[in-house]
C-alpha cells in the first residue's frame, strides 16, 4: 500500500505539469531544501535556517504566530459575515441578530470572530512586552520594533471599528466617546471627527466609513505591514534569543 | 582657455563650470518630479474634499418645544429625542443641552438630589448647566430659546446664549 502511493507520488513528480510548478528535484540535500523555501512565495520571508533554541517554546512562546493565526482566523470569519452583513441602518443590527438567531452556525462564527478579536488584542499586547522584555527592540531590530507598534495600533484600530458594526446601544456610545476624545485634539480635533464620521452624528456615513475601514483599507494596511515584519525578522538575523537560558542550556 | 569636456555628454563643448551647468537629465527630472509633486497634492486636495459630505442627512437643529404651559415653574424637563432639558424656574425658561460636555454622553435629570447627573463617567451639574463636579471641562451650554408667532417654545440648537439670558413669557 505505502509503495503504491509512493511510487504515483514519484510517477506525479516526474510529470511535466508538477516539474513546472516545482522547479527542482525533492528535498534531500540542503542545497534542495533551501531551493524549496526560496522558491516558494509564502515561505521565502522565512529563515531558512533556524537555531535550535530560538524554536524553544520559552525563546518567543510563539506569541507572534500566535497573533498571526488569529488574524487568518478573523480573516477568514470576517469573509464569511460578511455575507449576511448589510452596513446600513437599520439593517446592520437585524443581520446581526439574524447571524446569532437565524442563520446556520452564524453565532459560532460571530463568536468566533469576536473572541479571535479579543483574543489578537491580549496576544499582541503580550507579544510587545515579551520583546521588550527580551530585549528585542534593540540594534539591529529598532525598524521592526517600529513595525511591531504600528501594527498593535493598527490591531487597535480594526478592534474599534469592529465595535461600531453590530449597531447597538454599546457601539453607539462607545463610537460617540472615542470620536469626542479625536474631537478633543487642538486645531483639527472636530475636521478630523467630521472626516472620520461623515457628519456630525454617529450616524449611517459613521456606520459605512467604519465599515470599509475595518473590512478594506486597515486589513491591507495589516497584510502589508505583517508581510514587512516577518522578512525584517530574517533580514535582521533571527530572534533575539538569550546565549543561555535560565537552566543553563545553550 | 582650453575646453573641458562635458561630463555627461564627451562630444558637446562645455564651459566647465558644471556647478551651473544643468543637464537635460536633470532638467526632466525637475520637471518630472515638480509636475508629479502638483499632481499630488491636488489629488490630496480632491480626495479631502471627496471625503467632506455636502449634504448630510441629520435629525434638524431648530425644533418647537410645545406651549410654555406644559412646563410647570420650578421644573426640568428631558425631551429624549431632542437631548435637551427645557427649565422653567420663576424668572422664566431656559433650554440647556441634555449631551455631557466630557465625551457626549447623554445626562440624566435626578429630581431627588436636584442635579443633572452624567452615567458614563460622573459627572454632575445644576439645572442651570453649571458643573458641581467633573470630569466635564464646561458647563452645559444654553441654546437659544424664543416663541414662534403662534405662541410655541423654539429651540435652535446650534445657536449657544449666555446663561443670564432667560426667556420670559
Amino acid at each position: 500500500m505505502a509503495s503504491t502511493l509512493h511510487s504515483a507520488l514519484q510517477n506525479l513528480r516526474d510529470r511535466k505539469v508538477w516539474k513546472s510548478i516545482f522547479r527542482r528535484g525533492p528535498a534531500n540535500t540542503n542545497r534542495t531544501r533551501s531551493l524549496a523555501v526560496f522558491g516558494n512565495l509564502f515561505l521565502h520571508w522565512l529563515p531558512v535556517k533556524v537555531r535550535e533554541k530560538s524554536l524553544r517554546v520559552r525563546a518567543s512562546y510563539y506569541l507572534g504566530s500566535v497573533s498571526f493565526i488569529l488574524f487568518i482566523v478573523l480573516f477568514v470569519t470576517g469573509i464569511l459575515l460578511m455575507f449576511y452583513y448589510h452596513p446600513a441602518a437599520p439593517h446592520a443590527y437585524r443581520d446581526m441578530k439574524d447571524l446569532q438567531f437565524v442563520v446556520s452556525n452564524g453565532v459560532f462564527l460571530r463568536n468566533l470572530h469576536r473572541l479571535a478579536a479579543h483574543l489578537m488584542v491580549f496576544a499582541v499586547f503580550w507579544h510587545m512586552f515579551h520583546v521588550f522584555y527580551r530585549g528585542g527592540y534593540k540594534p539591529p531590530h529598532e525598524f521592526n520594533w517600529v513595525v511591531g507598534v504600528v501594527l498593535l495600533l493598527v490591531t487597535l484600530l480594526l478592534s474599534y471599528t469592529g465595535y461600531l458594526l453590530p449597531w447597538d446601544q454599546l457601539a453607539f456610545w462607545a463610537v460617540t466617546v472615542g470620536t469626542n476624545i479625536i474631537s478633543a485634539m487642538p486645531f483639527v480635533g472636530d475636521k478630523i471627527r467630521f472626516l472620520l464620521l461623515g457628519g456630525n452624528i454617529v450616524g449611517e456615513n459613521a456606520l459605512l466609513r467604519f465599515y470599509v475601514l475595518h473590512v478594506v483599507i486597515l486589513p491591507l494596511v495589516a497584510f502589508l505591514l505583517i508581510g514587512i515584519h516577518f522578512w525584517r525578522v530574517q533580514k535582521d538575523g533571527g530572534l533575539t534569543v538569550k546565549p543561555k537560558d535560565d537552566d543553563g542550556k545553550e | 582657455m582650453s575646453e573641458t569636456k562635458h561630463p555627461s555628454f564627451p562630444g558637446v563643448p562645455f564651459s566647465g563650470d558644471a556647478v551651473n551647468e544643468i543637464t537635460r537629465r536633470d532638467f526632466l527630472n525637475e520637471i518630472t518630479l515638480g509636475a508629479l509633486g502638483i499632481a499630488g497634492l491636488g489629488s490630496v486636495a480632491v480626495t479631502y474634499q471627496f471625503f467632506s459630505p455636502n449634504v448630510l442627512f441629520e435629525p434638524p437643529t431648530t425644533f418647537r418645544a410645545g406651549n410654555p404651559d406644559l412646563y410647570p415653574i420650578h421644573s426640568v424637563t428631558f425631551l429624549q429625542d431632542q437631548q435637551v432639558y427645557i427649565v422653567r424656574m420663576p424668572e422664566g425658561f431656559y433650554a440647556v443641552s441634555a449631551v455631557c460636555t466630557h465625551l457626549g454622553c447623554v445626562t440624566e435629570w435626578k429630581p431627588d438630589a436636584d442635579m443633572i447627573a452624567c452615567p458614563c463617567h460622573g459627572s454632575k451639574f445644576k439645572a442651570d448647566g453649571t458643573k458641581i463636579e467633573g470630569p466635564a471641562p464646561r458647563p452645559l451650554p444654553h441654546f437659544a430659546i424664543s416663541v414662534t408667532p403662534d405662541g410655541e417654545l423654539l429651540v435652535d440648537k446650534l445657536q449657544n446664549i449666555k446663561p443670564a439670558q432667560v426667556l420670559k413669557v
